[in-house]
């Protein structure tokens, strides 16, 4: 019986296994048909770019001149108007194309990538429904169906034992919640519990679907400032929008030596800086380590074409190597996933009790004294 | 798009998208989970609290079983000895009844013998006096018929007398 189990288990591992190479040796053979057959040098740095950084369509794969991808909606509003149009009349990189008065900028303009007008080469307000936003929609729709019908099952059957996704879930939620939420957040843990509990699953979902190579994953999100530009913010805001009297009296009066208070306010400065770099640090961490773990993968895919230019026996013998580091990367990546949430969250409940500090009477008295 | 710079279009959704999660979760995800499981957990708690409880009481009845049952067996055993002892008392009774009983048919018949036998001999010995009488009267009737004889006879019986003074 056990060892029917292991069986079974090895058999999964290696169909995991297959099947991430399965991917990147397709998600790479794209790029060598496309790249190679038009004779140039493969520019491994717009190849990286290309897939880290938002899309207005969704690129699966090209393969000859035909573009496999999900065009996807341009919401615009320039000085015409609101204007919403599907990206293919965009054209692709290398010629795009303009329409209705907007263009997608070129290599070199400051916008580079970005639907910018034509007649003021300006870029509009674009709310346009890019890669990364539908896969933002994706995500947040997966985070609400999971997460509501497992409330459904509590619902149902509140006293019997957790089955299925519940069960996978349940011991994260658990752990989240009592060591992490309560310990570092105090008494008043209630009040924040959801938005961290949000915050970890989210940045965990779209962490793992990252790292998916193909649609519905892939993209970067958690990889875009923008993204964690707004975690970070509602981070900044929750700290101290809710901070009490005593978190703010330790900013702008600290207890130190009164010489680095009074002619310059040396201490209260680098408290005040701190109240914005710690949500700053929070945003460029999550962003910096899911962008890196995204280029290392594409920069190892990168290296067998920059070897196979060189030479195909190169080629063919580097991919092996990058195949095998490859497989080791995205491994660790599903490690850095639950780990860049885990630490998201536990700094931002960190942040967040750090504000809820109560006053120190212990040490008024000395004063008094 | 450059890396660095935040693109407002994506702010904009990211900020709406996770805004209606997080109320929507806030509202009916997390606090029915938590709740729930932190509702699950005591019911468990006070399940197992519950369970040690019924345990110790089912130990404490296994012994007051056992206890009962060891109460019985003595009992038996006691009413088995009590109901042997019973028994021969009542046997020895029995037999002494019987034996008091046999004894006082066996005296009653003996006295009833005696009187019977004292009976017979008292009529033997009334009917001998009569019948001796009578033959003494019939002897005597023959004999004093003449005066010579009477005297003769009361002579012999002086004699007699004097025989036996002498």
């Amino acid at each position: 019986m056990n060892l029917l189990k292991k069986n079974r288990l090895k058999s999964r591992i290696a169909w995991v296994v297959a099947l991430l190479f399965a991917f990147q040796f397709s998600f790479a053979s794209g790029h060598e048909g496309h790249e190679g057959e038009e004779g140039k040098p493969v520019d491994v740095k717009e190849l990286v770019f290309g897939h880290i950084n938002d899309a207005y369509s969704w690129h699966i794969a090209t393969i000859g001149d035909t573009h496999i991808e999900i065009p996807l909606l341009c919401i615009v509003y320039g000085q015409n108007g609101l204007d919403v149009f599907c990206s293919s009349n965009l054209g692709h990189a290398g010629h795009y194309t303009e329409y209705k008065g907007y263009k997608i900028a070129e290599k070199g303009h400051a916008n580079e990538g970005r639907i910018i007008e034509v007649a003021t080469n300006e870029r509009p307000w674009d709310f346009s429904i890019t890669k990364n936003v539908l896969s933002l929609f994706i995500s947040c729709g997966l985070l609400l169906w999971i997460f509501l019908s497992i409330a459904g099952k509590y619902k149902k059957n509140p006293m019997s034992a957790p089955r299925g996704l519940q069960g996978l879930l349940e011991p994260l939620i658990v752990s989240l919640h009592d060591d992490i939420i309560k310990p570092c957040v105090g008494k008043n843990y209630a009040k924040f519990a959801p938005y961290l509990l949000t915050a970890f699953f989210f940045i965990f979902l779209n962490n793992l679907l990252g790292i998916i190579p193909i649609f519905p994953g892939g993209a970067n999100l958690t990889g875009n400032i923008a993204v964690t530009f707004v975690l970070a913010l509602i981070t900044f805001l929750l700290t101290n929008f809710y901070g009490t009297k005593a978190y703010f009296e330790e900013i702008y009066n600290p207890e130190v030596p009164t010489w680095l208070k009074l002619p310059i306010p040396i201490m209260p400065f680098i408290e005040f800086i701190g109240v914005f770099i710690k949500p700053l640090a929070l945003m460029i961490r999550l962003f910096a380590n899911m962008l890196a773990g995204h280029m290392m993968v594409l920069v190892l895919i990168g290296l067998i074409f920059i070897f196979a230019a060189i030479n195909p026996i190169a080629g063919y013998s580097v991919s092996l190597l990058s195949v095998a580091l490859v497989v080791f990367m995205t491994l660790l990546e599903c490690l850095v996933c639950f780990i860049q949430a885990y630490v998201f969250t536990i700094l931002s409940a960190l942040f967040i009790g750090l504000a809820q500090v109560e006053p120190h009477h212990h040490s008024n008295e000395v004063k008094k004294n | 798009m450059s890396l660095l710079t935040p693109d407002f279009g994506l702010v904009f959704w990211m900020l709406l998208c996770f805004l209606i999660v997080l109320v929507i979760l806030g509202k009916f995800g997390w606090p029915v989970i938590i709740g729930m499981i932190n509702e699950r957990g005591d019911y468990i708690e006070k399940s197992l609290e519950a369970a040690s409880e019924a345990n110790e009481k089912l130990k404490n009845i296994k012994a007051e079983a056992d206890q009962i049952l060891a109460d019985a067996k003595s009992d038996r055993l006691e009413i088995v000895s009590e109901a042997k002892k019973l028994r021969d008392q009542i046997i020895a009774e029995a037999k002494n009844e019987a034996e008091r009983e046999a004894a006082k048919i066996k005296e009653a018949t003996a006295r009833e013998i005696q009187q019977e036998k004292e009976n017979a001999i008292k009529e033997i010995r009334s009917q001998m006096t009569e019948l001796s009488v009578g033959v003494a009267e019939k002897v005597l009737r023959r004999e004093l018929s003449d005066s010579n004889s009477q005297a003769a006879l009361i002579n012999s019986l002086l004699d007699e007398i004097n025989v036996a003074k002498s």
